[in-house]
Formats: C-alpha cells, structure tokens, sequence
C-alpha cells in the first residue's frame, strides 16, 4: 500500500493537497489545456472557413480541422481538465490520499496515448468524419481505437475517485455526509461511467468494422447509442461544471449553498433524468416512436431542466446570502454591484452562470422540443447552443477555476493579473455574441458543417438571404474575438506555470488533518427582505422566466407557419 | 466555505428550504409541465408533427419504386444532367433520393394538396432541408422514413443537403417546385 505520502497545506487557501493526488491534478490539467490550445487554433480555421468574406480554408482542410476542433475541445479538453476536477473533488476537499496512484497515472497514460493516436489519424486525412462519425462513413481504424482507449482511461479515472471516496470513509477524514461540491462530483462520475460505457458499446463494434472483421453497423442503432454517449458526455459537463459554480461561490464569498436539500436533490434530479437526452439527436430520425421521443427528449416531464432552474437561483442565491450577511443590503442588488468583478475567479463565473442559463439552456430546451426541432435541425443554431452550453458554461467555468488554481495548487504567482481580470469579459462576451449570432443564422435554416453557403458548383444552388451572410460574417468577427480572448487565458496560465514567481509551499505533514466538524450556523433566513432570504435573484430568476416563455412560443409561431407534415 | 465542506446538518435531507426556492421550484416546475403538455398537445391541435412511418429498405428496392414513379409522372428535365421534374397527383407517394451528392428527382407538388413523400439514402447519412421554409429531417440509408406533406405557400424551393456526407456536401442541393 502507497501509504507513504505527503500532505500538503496550501497557506492561501486552507486546502491540503496529498502528494500524489497533486500531481495527477497538475499533469491532467496541463494536458487540458495543452489541448484546448490546439483546438484553440483549429477554431481559427474554422470561423475563417465559415465567415463567408474570408473563406479561407479549401473544403477538404476545413472538414478535417472541424472534426479536431470537435473532437479536442469537446473531449480531449473538458476530459483531462475534468480528470483534475475529479481528484480535487475527492482528495483534496476530503483531505485524504489518492486511491490506487498507479492506476490513476495508467489511466494518464492512456487518455494521452488515445487522444494522440486519434489526432494523428485525423491529421493524416483519411478521417475527416466529424466528431460524431456517423456509419457507414469510416474513419481510419485508429480513429476508433484512440477514442477508445481513451474512453477505458477516463473510466479508469472515476474509478480512482471513487475509490478515494471509500479512502476518505474509511480512514474518517471528515464527519457526516460529503460537500455538495463533492457530491456534484460524484454526479458527474455517475454519468460518466454510464457515457462511457455507451461509448464502448458503439465504438468497439464501429472498430471492428473498421478493420472488416463485422461487416455492419446499423447506422439508427449507431446514431442512438452514439448519442448515448455523445449527448451524456455533456451532461457530465454541466454536472462538473456547477459543481465549480458552488466551489467558487464558496472560495470568493464564503457563500453557503441556501439549502442543501435543494442543491443535492437537483444533483439527484440530474442522476435520474439526464441521459435521457441522447433523443434530442434523434427527433427528425425516422424509426423512433412519438411516445419515445416526447418521454426522453422532455428528461421524463422536464425535470432535468427542473434541476438546472434550481441550480441557477441557489447559486447566485447563496452569493447574495453571503453578500447580505456582509452588510451589501441596500436596495436589490447592492450585493452584486459590490461583487469582485475584477477578480476573474469570479467575473468568470458569473458570466458563465448567466450565459449559460439564458442563451444554452433556453436554445437547448427549444431544440429538444420535438416538433420544434425540425425547423432547427443540424443548422448552425445547433453548434450556437452547445457553444453557450459547452464555452461559456464548461469552459469559461474551468478558466475560472484555473485562475484559483495557479496560486493554489501550481504555487505560482500569476503573471499579467491585469490580462487577466479582462479574459472572462473579453472571452465570455464574445462567446455570447458569437452563439447569439449563429443561432440567427440557424433560424434562417443555415446548415452546419458545411464548408460553402454560396453553393460552388452546384446545379441547383439556393441562395440564402442577405441577412444570413451578415450573421454569418458577425460568427467570424466574434469568433476571432473570442479565439483572442482563449489566447490571452492560455498565454496567462502557461505563462505563470513558466516564468510566474514561485509561492511558499507550505507546511508539509506525513499525516492528513482531518476536517474538523462545521459549527451548525444560523439559518439563512436571517437576512433579506419580504421573507425572502435572496430578493434579488429572485427577480433576476423572473426575468429569466419570461425571456424563456416568450422566446418558447416565439418558436411555436414560427413553427405553425411552416409546411403542414403530419 | 460550506459547499466544500461537509455539511453542518448530519442529515442534509433534512436541511430547511428557503421561501424564495420553495417559490421558484413551484413556479419552475408549472412551466415544466406546460412545457411538456404543449408538447403533447401539438400532436393532437398543431398541423406540423413528424411521422414515424418508417421501413427498413434497401438502395436497389427504393431506387426501382422511385424509377417507377419517374417513368410515370416526368414532366421536363432540368440541368445539364437532365435531372427529371416529376409533378405526381395530390395524395400519390413521391420518392425523394438522397445520394453522393445530388437529391434525385426534382419534384413539383400543388399548394395545399397532401403528399406522401418517401425519403431515404443510397449512401451515407444526409439531411433534408427545405429551404427557405427551414423544415429539417435527417436522412438515415436502410430506413425509408414516410413523410406526410402539405405545401402552404407556393414558389421555388430548395433541398439543401445538412447532414455532413464528404467532400461534395456543399454540392449537394435538390430543388421542389410547388404551383
């Protein structure tokens, strides 16, 4: 047993970082970003491709650049960065060793070995299938088998962290039931396991055919269970990514989740529904029942989304509970007026908070509308929704932490505090412009994947109107922006991890402390006014709700003006 | 620092709620149901629902139904490539070919008449979009999925080609008239 180890406590945070544990969070969240950076340029292409006065990349470069920007940002990137996530989740707010380190090294090895082989194949051309690889277009067989074994890597992954959830337990380092955030944590792994699994039962036969040894693969049975795992594989996102929403309310406010009940029943709302949503691929499949799509692609009657409305009151709820009990209680929003919107951990997050409730989370709700997704479908509205969900929620969330992390658990000073305190801003806004323009496109019925809206040499081209080129020259310009604003994020943390002053490390120890009991505090409903402990988010939550309606039936209006389909 | 800490409550499920999230759970949880009623309620009132009549097919069977169709009902051709403008009855089913990278034949349907439109890959994967009204089906080769349509507005429509299918992608535009 790896019982020889060292604790760490960090004398800028409080937290006690285990020697191993500590080294795993550093190796898979520099190979995050390493690979954030190259999809990071991938997306130059891309944008450049796309804005239709520049058009720059030729068709067959440009496929093969949107399937590594897909395949890096939304795997490699989020993936490794949650494997960190994971581990501080675990060993670090738990305060206990890693469990199995070699194995958690081995599964290391092994998402680094899988996302190279796969970024080698698509670099050697004959893979250009888009992230989703729908059969019977094929890949190069080491294609598949890089995804797959880093599909078996990141579950050795969750293994280890649950593992290290049963190291806590037993050697007692903390008293009563897990942190929310942790308990977010584990959410997350739950369905990652089940994502992965998914992903194994679809890839491993896709590979097998790949090197001919089955002849075929369904290809509605592909697109089902792909989705399994392609649409889950988000969910552990915003399952990850909400669980940092209440770390850092806690890091940068010392706020309280209002109720815990509250919070961890949404997190199990999330267990239970979540992965229902590999329907909202298949709405305008054939072969799938009305009865199938409505139940799933609704997560039973809503309460997926149920969960996320929840998460986004009690979040910025317990910020405005914390700021309250500091004094900021004039009028409604005095608390977030006198917020740290110059403290990027903070402005990083809010901004991903609020974009990724009112532009992902409503567009998602209108496209995972059964009938709605038919005037939505596989056009540019898709990728201005996940980039809402996937940028500013994850991403910009995972930026966010990152600047906590630097001084925390790299010890290194940060360099160019001034870039950034501008990055969340600079990079969450353009986000939002980008994502807001391209689901204009989408409403005017631009496809996605599609290397040329003007049609080159086709017989029977369809001109789109004027206002979809412009929408589609402002995804350029934003998308540059935003590119910049990844830029400035990479440059800051690579940066500081180089040339950034080195921090004291703090006291070391042989044994872990562990946490000590939290005193029961008073009960939020202490402060507020009219009964209300959060007045401000309350109002802030009801503007969200008619945004939310009206643009619902917006949708159905335009809807009940198309074709009759029956 | 409490929700990276243990909660001080043993028993979190116990934990009280505020009145501003007990509010919010209420009022979110309606609009998830209406959410989901008027899902379900378009299928009974609204006129625009996807079918789910589907067969499972093959590209020599669905190519010899959609020859049979063209044989009867070609009107002109279009194109240099001679691409067949097929004008079938109101209420006839109509075969739509989705291949690398053309839709093949082109179809003129009369505003307001019902249609049976058969749509299906030889190939890959493809996607029907009718533009500009910005009606989205995917494609799936194997599966002949039967769409019941009703044109509401006459003019010239195009078929683009959504779903990602190779290098010709962007070629790949189709075109149904209706008078």
């Amino acid at each position: 047993m790896s019982n020889v180890t060292t604790y760490r406590t960090c004398p800028r945070s409080g937290l006690q970082f285990e020697a191993q544990a500590e080294k795993l969070m550093i190796a898979n969240a520099f190979i995050a970003v390493v690979f954030l950076l190259i999809g990071g340029i991938l997306a130059i292409g891309v944008v450049l491709t796309r804005w239709p006065a520049v058009h720059w990349l030729e068709a067959d470069t440009f496929y093969q650049v949107l399937t590594a920007h897909g395949i890096d940002m939304l795997i490699f990137w989020i993936i490794f960065f949650e494997v960190a996530v994971l581990y501080f989740c675990s060993s670090t707010l738990l305060r206990c060793r890693i469990a199995t380190p070699r194995w958690a090294w081995a599964a290391f090895v092994l998402m680094l070995v899988g996302a190279i082989m796969n970024n080698v194949a698509v670099l050697q051309g004959g893979s250009s299938v888009m992230m989703t690889s729908y059969v019977p277009m094929m890949a190069a067989p080491s294609f598949y088998l890089g995804l797959i074994l880093f599909a078996v890597g990141a579950l050795i992954a969750c293994f280890v962290f649950l593992g290290t959830l049963v190291i806590a337990k037993r050697e007692k380092t903390y008293q009563g039931s897990v942190p929310l955030v942790t308990f977010g944590a584990i959410t997350a792994c739950i369905i990652a396991v089940f994502t992965i699994a998914s992903g194994a039962i679809i890839l491993i036969p896709t590979y097998l055919l790949s090197i001919g040894l089955i002849s075929s693969v369904d290809p509605l049975v592909y697109r089902t269970i792909w989705w399994a795992f392609g649409h889950s594989s988000q969910q552990i996102n915003v399952a990850a990514h909400i669980s940092i929403w209440y770390a850092v309310a806690a890091i940068a406010f010392g706020a309280k989740p209002m109720s815990e009940r509250v919070s961890r029943g949404a997190f199990l709302l999330y267990i239970l529904f979540l992965q229902l949503a590999s329907a909202h691929h298949l709405l305008a499949d054939p072969g799938v029942s009305t009865a199938w799509k409505v139940v799933n692609t609704s997560y039973f009657m809503y309460f997926a989304v149920l969960a996320s409305m929840i998460h986004g009151l009690t979040i910025p709820g317990a910020i405005e509970v914390a700021q309250r009990q500091k004094g900021y209680t004039k009028g409604l929003f005095e608390w977030l007026r006198k917020a740290p919107w110059g403290n990027p951990v903070f402005s990083g997050v809010f901004i991903s908070l609020i974009g990724f409730g009112f532009l992902g989370g409503i567009s998602g709700v209108m496209m995972g509308t059964e009938q709605l997704n038919m005037i939505i479908h596989n056009t540019i509205y898709v990728p201005g929704h996940f980039h809402a969900t996937v940028v500013v929620g994850t991403t910009l969330s995972f930026m966010a932490l990152t600047y906590f992390l630097i001084p925390v658990l790299f010890k290194r000073e940060m360099i160019a505090p001034g870039l950034a305190k501008l990055q969340p801003y600079l990079f969450g806004l353009s986000m939002y412009f980008f994502c807001l323009v391209m689901m204009g496109a989408g409403t005017l019925g631009v496809s996605r994947r599609h290397w040329d809206m003007a049609f080159q040499g086709a017989a029977l081209a369809y001109e789109w109107p004027g206002a979809a080129y412009l929408m589609m020259g402002l995804v350029g310009i934003a998308g540059i922006a935003a590119i910049v604003g990844g830029g400035i994020y990479i440059y800051v943390t690579v940066g500081s991890l180089l040339w950034g002053k080195r921090l004291d490390e703090g006291r070391q120890s042989a044994q872990t402390t562990p946490i000590p009991p939290t005193p029961v505090g008073k009960a939020v409903q202490t402060y507020g006014s009219a009964g209300f402990a959060a007045p401000g988010t309350f109002v802030l939550a009801m503007v969200f709700l008619v945004a939310f309606v009206l643009y619902y039936f917006i949708n159905w209006k335009y809807l009940s003006q198309v074709w009759g389909l029956s | 620092m409490s929700a990276i800490l243990p909660p001080a409550e043993r028993l979190w499920w116990k934990h009280p709620l505020d009145r501003v999230e007990g509010t919010w759970i209420v009022i979110a949880l309606i609009w998830c149901l209406i959410m989901f009623a008027m899902m379900v309620g378009w299928h009974i009132w609204g006129k625009q629902n996807l079918s789910t009549e589907t067969y499972k097919t093959t590209p020599d069977l669905f190519m010899q139904k959609t020859q049979a169709v063209v044989d009867q009902y070609t009107v002109r051709t279009e194109t240099a490539d001679k691409i067949p403008v097929i004008a079938p009855p109101p209420g006839s089913d109509v075969y739509l070919i989705a291949r690398l990278w053309s839709f093949w034949p082109i179809i003129e349907f009369e505003k307001g008449k019902t249609y049976r439109l058969h749509l299906t890959s030889l190939d890959y994967n493809h996607g029907f979009s009718l533009q500009p009204a910005n009606i989205n089906i995917q494609v799936v080769p194997g599966y002949e999925h039967v769409v019941t349509v009703t044109p509401n507005q006459s003019g010239t429509y195009s078929v683009v080609c959504n779903e990602y299918c190779g290098i010709g992608h962007h070629q790949m535009v189709g075109r149904i008239y209706v008078k």
